[in-house]
């Protein structure tokens, strides 16, 4: 034991810290300011603040009082930080607040200053339908808008004589004896793909196709397809009906399936024209009684396009052989497949390039 | 084809269907319905009625009768009537008050001219019977009195219209139809071509065939004594007008009714127009016939004609001649029924514009066994209806022609479809249509055949095409398909008739595919960073005119001159394939303006069409037995022009919007230029910009587009001239470069950077140099000057004025450095930035400004 008396250090006396922590705590109650609570943590707080001064003294004691000196001191300073950094708190929540509500602004303010374009809906459709085909392991497969006549026609099987081949449809380059024309169709790229390609083939290719019709809202004589054409071993009509089928899920959701009429193409035999369930009404609208649908004009069914097994002779021209190999093909319009997937009316709107049309349909379809 | 229903069942036992089940059924079957037309359902109240007295009304300005008409009623009626072709005492068909025509017309009591009218005496068009509307109809003497007009005269019928396709030429028939409706109902089918034809071997009028390519067989019947007043009976007028053809004269109306009932094309000649023997054959070069239609027609060495020693009397399948045609005075009438070459007649009909019913089926191909039947049956009618003699005797000349036959494997329509059919269903199929079905191969089959439009096909294409396999049969298709040559006709037969509603759903094992090919990403990611970029895309036609070469100021020797011209272009005006893209984007930007939109940019991606240097100007078309050798495809290849890809942009108006914010600014060069940078990073390319002096921009305002040392297009403002021609608002702006180019150029994958964590050291000078020197050039020599240390460096600021001399630029430069390993020292960059001004003095004699 000392004979210092604790007691005769006055800064340390009980009475004296509990006075030094009431005029820190009032003085940061009264800061109103976070400038005021400054000057307050340096005047009750700071290194020359009372307590600080105080918490100097305690070495001063003899060791057998500075624990409890030290305990005083310690919890006088733990309630000043703590009442300072509640002020602080309070104080910077009421700055934020006022600063906040003056740099307020009108959010609803437009801010078109370079406003987006859009790619062309008939782009962007055979892109989303080759999309749908690339998933199942096709390819893109790509020929010339300006092509042979032997690719077009007589690779097809459409005969010297067939009236598609007269010039009352199809758009000829130089004469008619030059052997090349504009397109009428994407099915070239099927003879291109079949020579170019090794079996199996599985492509898709959608393109630019011409035919000599004037412009009105159903008709137009550039314009799209998108064609495919698978050639494996084995394949039969079952599986060109499960690949469409598929197709339409993938474009226009589940449940919507294809359904086959007979037809004829020169290039397809077997050959079908393919339906597609309506995918608005979901064939509803075909029973009387029920609310008319516009989409499928309510037949419950919309003509899509056409499909068949790929005629032997077609294999032939191609140098495939037919006992061993067989395949299906089918194609679409790309403007008739954009007028019933968005309602777009007319033709023209797709010829003309107003941006009014376009704008609409943005990035992707 | 237009079927009224009620022809359809003389054939078929259809059973109680509605026309709607009937059509449905037939377009399961592949003949597609159109629309259906019904008749006479809405018809009330209409009955026979004789007319007892007639009182002619005076006063009025046309003559009108007060009639007293006896209808089995309580009291006679009285009906006032404006025709005046009937006598008392004929039977007429009157819809009584409170009846209903046609249309839904009802008809009441009422006053007229003074009298009461308790109905009306109708005419064939008020029945809906026909367009005959010159006076009443009377019926027949002895026609019930009382009794209903609807049941009486057929009034009410449906009439289904199909849409055949081009390879069932047997189905423009009722013949053709009725046999699809009996399979698909499962019911017994009337053959109307079943009929007893006598044995005879008399010739009638002389005939022989001297091309056996135009024509395999020709038939002559000839009648005498036809009475040339003769009136078609209501019922074949009726028939004839709901099938779609207009009734002329009872002869004419025979052929007809015939021809849609059979679908065998018959042509009736005035036997006392003919000279001599009649020839089938070719035209001779300078020959010439009027026709029906009073058109006199040049005929080609390739028509097929009917002559008789005056020359060409008919165009064989297409169109009589007007010579000797039947009159109303005709007596002795010749009946030729032929079968004629499918493309002979093809060919013919589209050389002459003449498409008529009989070229139409003739093309698509008749039954060659038709012609003794169908001229039997219409000498018979025209005895029969027409008063007239038979002659005995025909004449019947022919090529001898051997039915296509066609080997497969029982089971092979199942192969093709994916789901198996028993034996006994693809043999009851395939006789349904009317084949012959034999056990057992014959190889002689795959020796040869006749291919759909009449070709003789060599023994090589059929043994490509042949099946074999286990458990042959041999079918011999019947003389009304000449479509069936190869195994897959017959499978889709088979295929169809089963229904294409059964069919599985199933998905096949395609093997794993390689995705989208660079050039395909690239030119995605090219159309949405334009997209983005502001830019809306149009697809403009391809085609366009000489004056737009005019338009666009190119030079007389300009590459873009030399365009593919089409041989019949929708336009004469526009009879060239674009050999650049803007004058499409051009009008399209032109009509967007005069909509209204002041600030428009669009691009357009798509095919040039250049002609290549020495191309040969004709493509072969080659043979389709085989695979064509390299050098064939490569003599199709050679002929085709050039097809690269393009990409242009046009732009005008404020590219950046003014608003609320301040200022816009107006699109310019400079965006057209950035256009092209754009592009081109989506290649990983960076272009090299120079100044040009090239059609169609501004010769001040052109840049060059250069990846390395390839140029791949231009842009930059348009020529003012160019801008007047088209009528575009000023300085409007244009891109076009060669998206090919850029695949070819595009780079490897991207070399992954170092990132160095070292401070950057920032340096800016201010160069003065001459007015005229390149932007891009000063900063080649900064660049290279500054050697690896500088990371970037940005052009922030370009001044010309009093401080910097006339005739001189000042070009304010941030230049940033950094070392991958150490922080740069002052000395470091100080050095590296004097060095890059020091090039830039030697380049371009830039000077550095003093501050």
């Amino acid at each position: 034991m000392s004979d210092y008396d604790p007691v005769e250090v006055t800064p340390l006396h009980a009475d004296e810290v509990s006075r030094m922590e009431a005029d820190a705590i009032a003085a940061i109650k009264a800061a109103d300011s976070l400038d005021a609570l400054k000057q307050a943590r340096l005047a009750h707080a700071g290194d020359r603040s009372p307590i600080a001064l105080a918490n100097r003294e305690i070495g001063a004691l003899p060791p057998a009082a500075r624990a409890e000196a030290g305990k005083r001191v310690g919890g006088a300073r733990r309630a000043i930080n703590e009442a300072l950094a509640a002020r602080q708190a309070e104080l910077e929540a009421e700055r934020d607040a006022r600063v906040l509500v003056e740099e307020t602004v009108d959010v609803t303010l437009p801010w078109d200053r370079r406003p987006r374009g859009a790619r062309h809906p008939l782009t962007t459709l055979q892109e989303r339908i080759a999309d749908a085909f690339v998933a199942m392991g096709y390819e893109v497969a790509e020929g010339p808008e300006l092509e042979g006549e032997w690719f077009n026609f007589d690779a097809l099987n459409i005969a010297k004589d067939h009236p598609a081949r007269s010039d009352h449809d199809t758009f000829f380059v130089g004469s008619t004896e030059s052997g090349m024309v504009l397109r009428t169709q994407t099915s070239p790229v099927q003879i291109r793909a079949l020579l170019e390609r090794e079996l199996p083939v599985y492509v898709i290719s959608p393109g630019k196709t011409f035919r000599t019709d004037e412009l009105d809202a159903t008709h137009t004589p550039v314009f799209h397809q998108t064609e495919g054409l698978a050639v494996d071993e084995g394949l039969t009509m079952a599986h060109l009906k499960g690949t469409l089928d598929r197709f339409a899920e993938v474009m226009f959701g589940k449940g919507i399936t294809t359904r086959f009429r007979p037809n004829y193409f020169p290039f397809t035999e077997p050959s079908a024209e393919m339906d597609l369930k309506c995918f608005v009404c979901r064939g509803a609208s075909a029973v009387p009684g029920n609310p008319p649908c516009r989409t499928c004009k309510s037949e419950g069914w919309i003509e899509w396009g056409g499909c068949g097994m790929v005629n032997p002779r077609v294999l032939v021209a191609c140098g495939v052989d037919p006992a061993r190999y067989s395949g299906f093909a089918f194609g679409m319009g790309i403007e008739r497949t954009l007028m019933f997937r968005h309602n777009a009316e007319d033709m023209r709107d797709m010829v003309e390039g107003d941006v009014r049309f376009t704008l609409p349909f943005g990035m992707e379809i | 084809m237009k079927v009224p229903l009620s022809w359809l069942r003389e054939y078929v036992d259809l059973p109680a269907v509605t026309a709607h089940e009937v059509a449905d059924k037939l377009t399961a079957a592949g003949l597609k319905l159109e629309s259906i037309t019904s008749h006479g359902h809405d018809v009330k109240n209409v009955v026979v009625g004789e007319v007892l007295e007639i009182e002619e009304l005076t006063g009025f300005k046309k003559p009108i009768r007060h009639c007293k008409v006896e209808t089995g009623e309580a009291a006679p009626r009285e009906i006032i009537c404006g025709a005046t072709n009937f006598a008392a005492g004929d039977r007429v068909p009157v819809v009584l008050p409170g009846g209903v025509l046609p249309g839904g017309f009802e008809v009441g009591a009422r006053k007229t001219y003074g009298r009461m009218s308790e109905g009306m005496i109708c005419s064939e068009r008020e029945l809906g019977l026909s367009d005959e509307h010159g006076g009443i109809m009377v019926l027949p003497a002895g026609t019930p009195i009382g009794a209903d007009v609807v049941e009486l005269l057929g009034l009410r019928d449906d009439v289904i219209e199909l849409e055949i396709t081009p390879d069932i030429g047997y189905a423009l028939s009722i013949r053709g139809v009725a046999r699809e409706a009996a399979t698909a109902f499962g019911v017994a089918f009337r053959d109307p071509a079943d009929v007893e034809v006598p044995k005879e071997t008399e010739p009638a009028w002389p005939a022989s065939i001297a091309d056996p390519t135009a024509c395999d067989r020709f038939v002559l019947r000839e009648v005498t004594g036809f009475d040339p007043d003769a009136k078609s009976p209501l019922w074949m007028r009726v028939r004839l007008t709901r099938a779609g053809m207009r009734p002329v004269s009872l002869a004419v109306d025979i052929t007809n009714y015939l021809m849609l009932e059979l679908g065998q094309p018959l042509h009736a000649f005035d036997r006392a127009k003919l000279t001599g023997e009649i020839v089938v054959r070719r035209a001779v070069a300078g020959e010439r016939l009027e026709t029906l239609d009073h058109v006199v027609r040049e005929l080609d060495p390739d028509d097929i004609l009917i002559t008789d020693q005056s020359g060409p009397i008919s165009m064989a399948g297409t169109m009589g001649g007007l010579a000797t045609e039947i009159s109303d005075e005709s007596t002795a009438i010749v009946i030729e029924a032929a079968h004629f070459s499918a493309t002979g007649i093809s060919r013919e009909s589209r050389r002459h514009g003449l498409v008529s019913e009989s070229s139409k089926r003739f093309e698509r191909g008749v039954d060659r066994e038709l012609p003794l039947v169908a001229s039997w049956r219409a000498v018979q009618l025209l005895a029969e209806l027409g008063g007239a003699t038979i002659q005995p005797g025909v004449t019947h000349a022919e090529v001898e022609v051997s039915p296509a036959r066609i080997a497969i494997p029982a089971g092979y329509p199942g192969t093709v479809a994916g789901v198996p059919y028993a034996k006994e269903t693809v043999v009851a199929r395939l006789e349904q249509i009317g084949c012959v079905v034999v056990d057992g191969d014959d190889p002689a089959v795959r020796k040869g055949g006749v291919d759909p439009t009449g070709v003789v096909t060599g023994g090589a294409l059929a043994a490509r095409l042949a099946v074999t396999g286990d458990d042959m049969i041999t079918v011999t298709p019947p003389s009304w398909r000449p479509d069936l040559t190869d195994p897959n006709d017959l499978a889709e037969e088979v295929i169809r008739l089963e229904g294409y509603e059964g069919l599985p759903s199933l998905l096949p094992k395609a093997p794993a595919g390689a995705g989208l090919t660079e050039g395909q990403r690239l030119r995605r990611r090219v159309g949405r960073a334009l997209a983005e970029g502001g830019y809306v895309e149009v697809l403009s036609y391809p085609f366009i005119s000489p004056d737009d070469f005019d338009r666009l100021l190119l030079p007389a020797e300009d590459a873009r001159r030399h365009a593919v011209r089409l041989a019949n272009p929708l336009s004469e005006d526009e009879p060239l394939m674009r050999t650049t893209l803007l004058p499409g984007l051009l009008k399209t930007l032109v009509r967007n303006v005069g909509r209204g939109f002041t600030d428009v940019a669009l691009y357009e991606s798509g095919a040039v069409y250049r002609p290549r240097d020495n191309a040969p100007g004709v493509a072969p078309v080659l043979g389709v037995e085989r695979r064509p050798t390299p050098e064939e495809l490569a003599s199709i290849e050679s002929a085709l022009p050039d097809q690269p890809l393009r990409v242009a942009v046009v732009l005008v108006g404020e590219f950046e919007r003014s608003g609320w914010w301040g200022a816009g600014r107006q699109a310019s060069w400079a965006d057209a230029v950035q256009a092209a940078r754009l592009v081109a990073a989506e290649a990983r390319l960076e272009l090299s910009i120079s100044a040009d002096q090239h059609e169609p921009w501004h010769p001040g305002r052109c840049a060059a587009l250069y990846v390395g040392d390839t140029l791949v297009g231009h842009a930059g403002e348009l020529h003012p001239r160019v801008i007047e021609a088209y009528g575009l608002p000023a300085r409007t702006a244009a891109m076009e470069l060669e998206l090919s180019r850029l695949e070819a150029a595009m780079p490897g994958p991207v070399e992954t950077p170092p990132v160095s964590a070292y401070p950057v050291a920032t340096q800016d000078v201010a160069l003065i140099v001459p007015d005229f020197t390149p932007v891009a050039d000063v900063e080649a020599a900064l660049r290279d000057g500054a050697g690896e240390l500088l990371e970037s460096i940005r052009l922030f600021d370009v001044y010309a004025g009093e401080q910097v001399g006339e005739g001189n630029k000042s070009l304010a430069y941030s230049m940033r450095f950094r070392a991958a390993d150490r922080t740069l020292t002052v000395e470091e960059t100080t050095a590296a930035r004097d060095a890059a001004v020091a090039l830039a003095a030697d380049r371009v004699g830039a000077q550095l400004r003093s501050s």
